[in-house]
């Protein structure tokens, strides 16, 4: 009898060894005798636990990890099944807390089926959300997404089926889906997981959203830094095509565009500037994107995460999403915990736990052992928070209350050894580095933002230019034209606010002697 | 390995691209795929093959990182500087790398082995600091990684 392994293939298990794992598996098989067959799934995202090998067995998958690939002969060397002593035993991955505690409801899939395999979607559920849709037309499907409450997961938290029904209610000869896979924030990798690991989820997440809208063509901006997701849901879209998922039967295409190392494209106008050949420069607003977006046609612009929700949404309905969540933040977010944290990872859970329950409870506090001091959260363009606030509850209103932003659900974990007065001047560098150009607050801000932190950086009249970062902060944040220049004032004066200390320095000619 | 700009391979790149709307980033891409970087001549004859400015061009290949106006070493190496792998003292671990082979960022050792350039996140983020080596990822990264670096790149 063959016995199924299943081996990540996602980049973070392989940027950890995960492909010499599976090909020693494979040898080592051989060599013993014992049939088994490796299947690559994407990551269940447990990045600890990465590559994290699972075995098939009468009672469901078997969790092994982290596993390297010299612990192969020792993990078959007393046959098949693997006994439950085994020092790297974790036991149903199910079972493991950082997972049993979630609600996977967009991940449901990923990591646990072949991502280049429909049958496998399939019989995961995949298709059923589509099939509703076309059942239920295009307005009932719209009047669904509605319902459920889904909201922008790229940061902005519109509310999709707004967007959606102003793109419906616009007459074009042309309209289009674009779905924004230009995930740049550092802390994040949602995108990147779903790409990797449940492609045909976005694939169906876009035909029901041009079945919906009246488009039927869909472009996905997908950034380079990502070559292996790039890779992977290209395969899926010609797989898509063959089995007729996408193309002319179902009324829908999609191609797949790569950028070229522009923060800014993460932008939704910018976005469209560089699929249209151009610059990634913003555009000013209005006209909306939904009014006159791609080419100049009406252009619904998601975040991969809102696009890849979707079929869920129309497969159990909108009212079974929106069970979940609080206030006006319904449904599950995909939070990822990054940074100096013992347990990062990919935690989907309904809006409304705390900051403090992600970090020190799921998170298991800093890898490095040492205190957490300070998180980011939403991003380079989000705000520091101390350990104070670790009440403030996942949502999106929670955060924008305490002068946060929840953006695309990245937490950057930093523990008592980081210095804050570095970390507001970096988000004023990355702002300069990264800026269009196009306004003057970003452009010109950004770099005095910087030259004026480096002075009290040296201790050189702190008061007086902490005064003069705080103005800076305010042209910048009212006068910017995007969130790039708007909202690097966040992590800028958090930094000041919540960690004075850190930029009270003594003249640095003292601190020499 | 990448090829002498010709415009022969320059015109069936173009071909390639034929009827897509708004095609000029993916061809540049085909292009540096192809000769290494974007080479002067090539904005020339883009800009006549698709009927735009010169400066139009030149103006996309200056905007984005990903372009490069000249060859690149025979291994990239691309270390992630975004505040996720700085949390991990990944701008420590970087400076040593550079140190290691006497470069600065963006720099290319001179024997043309080996091109050091600063990424912001490669989506890595929970096993920082992290790298890409030629395209394949690399996490979890520490002392020892420098010197497996090292072998590989001077294989």
């Amino acid at each position: 009898m063959t016995t199924r392994f299943f081996v990540p293939c996602d980049a973070a298990a392989r940027a950890v060894g995960a492909d010499k794992v599976a090909i020693a598996l494979r040898a080592e098989a051989e060599r013993q005798g014992i049939e088994i067959e490796v299947v690559r799934t994407g990551s269940r995202g447990l990045f600890w636990l990465e590559p994290m090998v699972e075995v098939e067995s009468p009672g469901g998958r078997i969790a092994f990890g982290p596993v390297a690939a010299r612990d192969v002969p020792g993990l078959l060397a007393g046959g098949l099944p693997i006994g439950t002593r085994h020092p790297l035993y974790l036991g149903r991955p199910e079972d493991i807390p950082f997972l049993k505690r979630q609600t996977r409801l967009t991940f449901a899939r990923c990591g646990i089926v072949d991502p280049l395999s429909l049958a496998d979607w399939r019989a995961h559920g995949g298709g059923r959300g589509l099939e509703r849709a076309r059942s239920l037309g295009p307005v009932k499907t719209l009047e669904e997404v509605t319902r459920s409450g889904l909201r922008g997961r790229g940061g902005a938290g519109f509310p999709t089926g707004i967007k959606w029904q102003t793109v419906a209610d616009a007459s074009a000869d042309r309209k289009y889906i674009v779905c924004n896979a230009d995930e740049g924030d550092s802390g994040t990798f949602a995108d990147r997981m779903l790409l990797e690991g449940d492609p045909f989820a976005l694939i169906e997440g876009m035909v029901i959203a041009g079945f919906a809208v009246g488009a039927a063509k869909g472009f996905v901006y997908i950034r380079s830094e990502y070559p292996d997701a790039v890779r992977a849901f290209g395969r899926a879209v010609r797989l898509a095509e063959v089995d007729g998922l996408l193309g002319a039967g179902a009324g829908f295409d999609i191609e797949v565009r790569v950028g070229a190392g522009a923060y800014v494209c993460g932008e939704e106008t910018a976005l469209l500037e560089s699929i249209e050949g151009r610059r990634g420069q913003v555009r000013a607003k209005p006209p909306l994107p939904a009014h006159r977006g791609l080419f100049g046609r009406p252009t619904v612009v998601n975040n991969l995460v809102s696009l890849a929700t979707v079929p869920w949404i129309l497969a159990e309905g909108a009212e079974a999403y929106a069970v979940f969540g609080m206030g006006r933040s319904r449904g599950t977010m995909p939070i990822q915990l990054a940074g100096n944290i013992r347990h990062g990872g990919l935690f989907e859970s309904a809006f409304g736990g705390t900051l403090g329950e992600l970090v020190d409870e799921f998170g298991g506090g800093a890898r490095s052992g040492r205190p957490v001091r300070a998180v980011q959260v939403g991003g380079p363009l989000g705000a520091y928070f101390p350990r104070a606030l670790f009440d403030t509850a996942f949502d999106y209103e929670a955060f924008a209350a305490r002068d946060g932003l929840i953006g695309h659900g990245g937490v950057v974990v930093f523990d008592d050894t980081v210095d804050m007065a570095r970390q507001a001047r970096f988000a004023m560098e990355f702002c300069a580095i990264e800026s269009c150009g196009k306004c003057t607050p970003c452009r010109i801000g950004s770099t005095r933002g910087v030259e004026t932190i480096d002075k009290i950086i040296r201790g050189e009249q702190s008061a007086a230019n902490l005064a003069l970062v705080e103005d800076l902060c305010q042209t910048m944040k009212f006068g910017s034209l995007c969130a790039l220049g708007g909202f690097t004032p966040y992590p800028v004066m958090s930094a000041i606010r919540h960690f004075p200390e850190d930029f009270v320095r003594p003249p640095l000619g003292v601190a020499a002697e | 390995m990448s090829s002498r700009w010709n415009e022969a391979e320059a015109t069936e790149i173009v071909c390639r691209h034929d009827g897509r709307e708004g095609a000029l980033l993916p061809i540049l891409h085909d292009v540096q795929a192809a000769f290494g970087f974007v080479p002067e001549p090539a904005i020339k004859f883009l800009a006549h093959a698709l009927n735009i400015t010169r400066a139009e061009v030149h103006g996309v290949v200056s905007f984005y990182r990903d372009f490069r106006r000249e060859r690149a070493g025979r291994h990239v190496l691309k270390l992630c500087r975004a505040e996720a792998c700085q949390s991990m003292d990944g701008e420590a671990l970087a400076r040593r790398m550079l140190d290691r082979f006497g470069l600065d960022w963006g720099g290319t050792t001179p024997d043309g082995r080996l091109t050091i350039e600063a990424t912001y996140c490669l989506g890595l983020c929970a096993s920082a600091p992290s790298a890409m080596l030629d395209g394949e990822p690399m996490a979890r990264l520490n002392d020892g990684s420098i010197d497996e670096i090292a072998r590989e790149v001077t294989r």
